[in-house]
């Protein structure tokens, strides 16, 4: 991949509104958003209600991700756009979700939801329904999937690459600092990671930085780009936005998403927990 | 570059113990009316980000951070404004975000 084929930018979705197979997908931490206002003819996915199994912590079986897609029409040859609230933060993990399960054609809106508003463009309430599609899947690509044992396995040898803020790495924060503190998992970061916050990856309105700079900023904070690497946050929304830099811009090979993350590994028993910066 | 007040005008802390947590929160406005669509970013002493928020339909904003030197920056379309604050336990900072029209 490349900033040409998994990114677009504002102008570019301004011209596509209308374009025969490009389907908008707007994914937000606050599922409120939508229905505040989004980019017409979008259609909305629900971070928890349809990207969580509704019974064990896990993302959705193939079959629902099928039924998921199809009920909102979304065609295997489209071209989707997807866009979100908070930097695309889970615009993101949706990306790498598409991904997981072989879409072809997907693309974040550079900067997101945010962009769109900082430039003052044009949301509508009007909510878009499209005609039922029949949506086929492939199977979870595990290669851009880490789990609890792949991760424990490589402490002090692959890259672990912290996306949080430098209080929750540091123990000082138990959640990002606009959810409350009270949290079940012990406080800290897996040893041997580095803690390079997802948000020096973007830039204040949103957008990503230049390939340029974000190659510099993984390499000057050691990151081996030779070695296969691992990203985690809290609950795999923010290490889906730095999996998408490092896998999709950056090309690297290698790339998973921890999507078990710190909700897992911090109530893990008897795992090695760091704190401290 | 517009100056911050610093007023109350957050949402409603009922029902969160405000003595474990520092919390900041509040309302910008634009015009003396909210902004419904700003994003307030949470900066550390070092002006590094730590975390982001849309404003609420009423233009409001709450960050449960550390006890520290903070300030939060207002981005809307075409303005910015920020405002530097001590925060503490038990201690919550209400602030009033305004850009002049």
């Amino acid at each position: 991949m490349s900033r040409e084929t998994s990114l677009v930018n504002s102008d570019w979705v301004s011209l596509n509104l209308s374009t025969s197979g490009v389907v908008l997908v707007e994914v937000d931490e606050d599922t409120d958003a939508y229905e505040k206002g989004h980019i017409a003819g979008a259609v909305k996915l629900h971070w928890r209600d349809d990207l969580q199994d509704k019974v064990r912590r896990d993302i959705v079986a193939k079959s629902d991700f099928e039924k998921l897609l199809s009920d909102r029409g979304i065609a295997n040859d489209d071209t989707v756009i997807l866009y979100g609230g908070n930097n695309n933060w889970f615009a993101a993990y949706a990306y790498w979700y598409f991904k997981l399960y072989g879409h072809k054609d997907v693309r974040l809106l550079d900067g997101g939801r945010k962009i769109w508003e900082l430039e003052s463009r044009e949301l509508t309430t009007d909510v878009s329904t499209r005609p039922a599609s029949k949506y086929v899947a492939t199977e979870q690509d595990h290669s851009l999937r880490a789990f609890r044992d792949e991760v424990l396995a490589a402490i002090g040898k692959l890259n672990l690459v912290d996306v949080r803020s430098p209080q929750e790495f540091s123990g000082e924060l138990a959640a990002p600092a606009h959810l409350p503190q009270e949290q079940g998992q012990v406080r800290g970061h897996i040893p041997s990671a580095k803690n390079i916050p997802w948000a020096k990856s973007a830039n204040e309105d949103g957008t990503f930085k230049s390939d340029a700079d974000l190659a510099e900023l993984y390499k000057g904070a050691g990151v081996n780009v030779d070695t296969d690497t691992i990203a985690y946050c809290r609950i795999g929304e923010r290490s889906s936005h730095t999996w998408f830099v490092l896998h999709e811009l950056l090309e690297m090979k290698n790339v998973k998403n921890y999507d078990g993350s710190w909700t897992e590994y911090g109530s893990l028993v008897g795992v090695p927990v760091e704190l401290g910066a | 570059m517009n100056t911050c007040g610093a007023k109350a005008g957050g949402p409603s802390l009922d029902g969160i113990d405000v003595s474990k947590s520092a919390i900041v929160q509040g309302i910008a406005l634009i015009g003396g009316e909210p902004v419904s669509r700003g994003y307030v970013r949470l900066l550390d002493a070092q002006g590094d980000f730590t975390a982001e928020v849309p404003t609420s339909r009423e233009g409001q904003f709450r960050f449960f951070a550390s006890p520290g030197q903070w300030s939060v920056r207002l981005l809307t379309a075409g303005a910015t404004c920020e405002a530097k604050f001590s925060l503490h336990l038990g201690e919550p900072v209400d602030l009033v975000l305004e850009i002049a029209s």
